[in-house]
């Protein structure tokens, strides 16, 4: 039996004018599961973060958000906390006060206003005006907003934005704190390597198209992983390479360098094929595919 | 709604816009209350457009409340001002976005804002009455004006008469500047397009086309203020007023109902 869903959409689409915002998107989040949600600038995916949460109406398609319909928010929201397009607030009142607003809007209680101050390292500012705060304060309060209902999925667009790395490690901690109790991360993010670190799926957008929705570890399985072997004289580059193919591997001179695909059990043989040959190696390094290189193989940025 | 409606007042209660609301309220109505009773003598007039206003009618019974009653334009502009922002903050600040994921129901919101917002006109204008009253019994004093009449029940009815017209015109523009504020979802534009109508549009050709104030809502809630004129009746400037209004805000919530929320 597959995982329960948090999220799942089916052909949904968004147009602006002539514009596809979104293009018949397909993908599904399993429950408790942290997911990245990634693609270039404008390929979407905050036209589709409001469409899940009942802010743009989609063009077609629809799809569920904790076993509802996204047409009826009503029923789901009020297990999903949120920060979309970063941080929002009103500047002349407290983080505190800018805290209650939302609770009292969304029915919730008043008194984990200050634990969740603490959480994200607001505890000692709770009482200072919003316009004061630094982008990485907002953007803590903007998480602590986000988890003002308990939530049973956390939709989060960038963030990370404006934190320091002290900042980012603690919000990573956190997220898998909360995974790992049992609420969804869904999480869009332009730090591919944060994505990479924290998500168990991916969903890649390119042009409001998804191109890819799965796990992460799948993806990075199916890139193929290089070798970089660097000789101690440059004059070797060319007959290196000829080795690598002569062995039926893809090779290709970068720089100083000769980038071989290849698992890492090519590295002996090719480093005994290079000694053979009479070449000195001074450097061979197996390089696994990094999602970065992923995304930009996939996405052609 | 209800949670709306507490959610709203914690917006409204901060000193930066309460203390200035009330300061904005205590200078309009001292500066009628001073004009109407210092300039008593004054061959230049003390109300509004040059009217004179006699002793002998500051004397009677509803001249404890003439003062408040004729503030009722300025308030009406004060409450446009911050019905306008309250509604039109949401979209600059971004914060609708998140009013809307805590409470789908956009009608919900609408209707909780304004009402938070009818209950600070409320606190407004009794502020202004106080105000108004307070300072009319100076300068009664300061004038020699007779105030006997003004202990009377004739004139506690005249005050209370008073208090519920300039509440209803006060929160009409409050709804008038609540339209603009969903319509421009910008507060610049939409309290100086309401300022501009109001005080220049309708003034201006109120003032030089002969009966045309029976058409402008300000005009008419400027007459409900005052409980009716000889030429304009107050059941018709209540009810074409409201008329109006109504029919702006549904305009404006089916609108605010229907689109995207996109910035």
């Amino acid at each position: 039996m597959s995982s329960p869903l948090a999220l799942d959409v089916a052909d949904l689409s968004k147009k602006y004018g002539d514009r596809m915002a979104l293009s018949h998107a397909n993908f599904e989040v399993p429950m408790g599961s942290i997911c990245g949600f990634v693609g270039p600038n404008g390929s979407g995916k905050t036209t589709t973060i409001r469409m899940l949460l009942g802010l743009i109406t989609p063009t077609t398609g629809g799809g569920h958000v904790l076993g509802e319909s996204i047409i009826e928010p009503e029923k789901y929201l009020p297990r999903v906390g949120a920060m979309i397009e970063g941080p929002a607030f009103y500047p002349a009142l407290t983080g505190f006060q800018n805290l209650n607003v939302l609770a009292k809007i969304g029915g919730f209680a008043t008194d984990s206003i200050s634990g969740l101050l603490e959480l994200v390292g607001l505890g000692d500012r709770g009482g200072s005006k919003y316009k004061t705060y630094s982008l990485g304060m907002k953007q803590r309060l903007g998480i602590a907003a986000a988890l003002l209902p308990n939530p049973k999925l956390l939709v989060l667009d960038e963030p990370t934005n404006g934190l320091d790395p002290a900042g980012i490690h603690e919000i990573r901690t956190l997220f898998r704190e909360l995974a790992d109790s049992g609420t969804t991360v869904f999480v869009s993010s332009h730090l591919l390597s944060e994505i990479e670190m924290i998500s168990d799926h991916l969903v890649m957008l390119r042009l409001g198209k998804v191109i890819f929705s799965g796990k992460t570890s799948d993806l990075l399985a199916k890139q193929q992983p290089v070798i970089v072997a660097k000789p101690e004289n440059v004059s070797d580059l060319n007959k290196l390479a000829q080795i690598a193919t002569a062995a039926g591997h893809k090779a290709t001179i970068m720089e100083n360098t000769v980038h071989v695909t290849g698992t890492s059990d090519f590295s002996a043989k090719l480093n005994k094929a290079a000694f053979e040959a009479g070449i000195i190696l001074a450097s061979l390094t197996p390089v696994k595919a990094s999602l970065e290189e992923t995304f930009f193989e996939m996405t052609g940025e | 709604m209800w949670n709306v409606f507490r959610a709203e007042l914690t917006k409204l209660r901060r000193p930066s816009l309460s203390v200035s609301t009330l300061l904005a309220v205590t200078f309009v109505t001292s500066l009628i209350t001073s004009v109407l009773f210092l300039l008593v003598d004054s061959p230049e007039g003390n109300g509004e457009r040059g009217m004179r206003i006699s002793r002998d009618v500051l004397s009677l019974p509803t001249g404890i409340s003439l003062s408040f009653s004729n503030t009722a334009g300025l308030l009406g502009v004060v409450a446009l001002c911050v019905f306008a922002a309250q509604t039109a903050q949401e979209y600059t600040y971004g914060t609708l976005r998140n009013l809307l994921v805590r409470q789908p129901s956009r009608m919900k919101i609408l209707l909780g804002k304004l009402g938070a917002m009818k209950l600070f006109a409320i606190a407004m204008v009794t502020f202004s009455a106080i105000v108004g009253i307070a300072l009319s019994y100076l300068y009664a004093g300061v004038k020699d004006i007779s105030t006997q009449a003004w202990s009377t029940p004739d004139a506690k009815t005249a005050v209370w008469h008073s208090f519920i017209n300039v509440l209803i015109a006060t929160i009409g523009y409050g709804i008038f500047g609540m339209i603009l504020g969903l319509l421009f979802r910008s507060p610049i534009s939409a309290i100086s397009i309401g300022v501009i109508w109001n005080l220049i549009f309708e003034g201006l050709l109120s003032a030089f086309v002969k009966n045309i104030d029976r058409y402008f809502p300000g005009q008419l809630l400027s007459t409900v203020a005052t409980g009716g004129t000889d030429r304009i009746s107050y059941q018709y400037a209540l009810f074409t007023s409201y008329g109006f209004l109504l029919g702006g805000l549904a305009i404006v919530a089916f609108l605010f109902k229907k689109r995207d929320v996109a910035n």
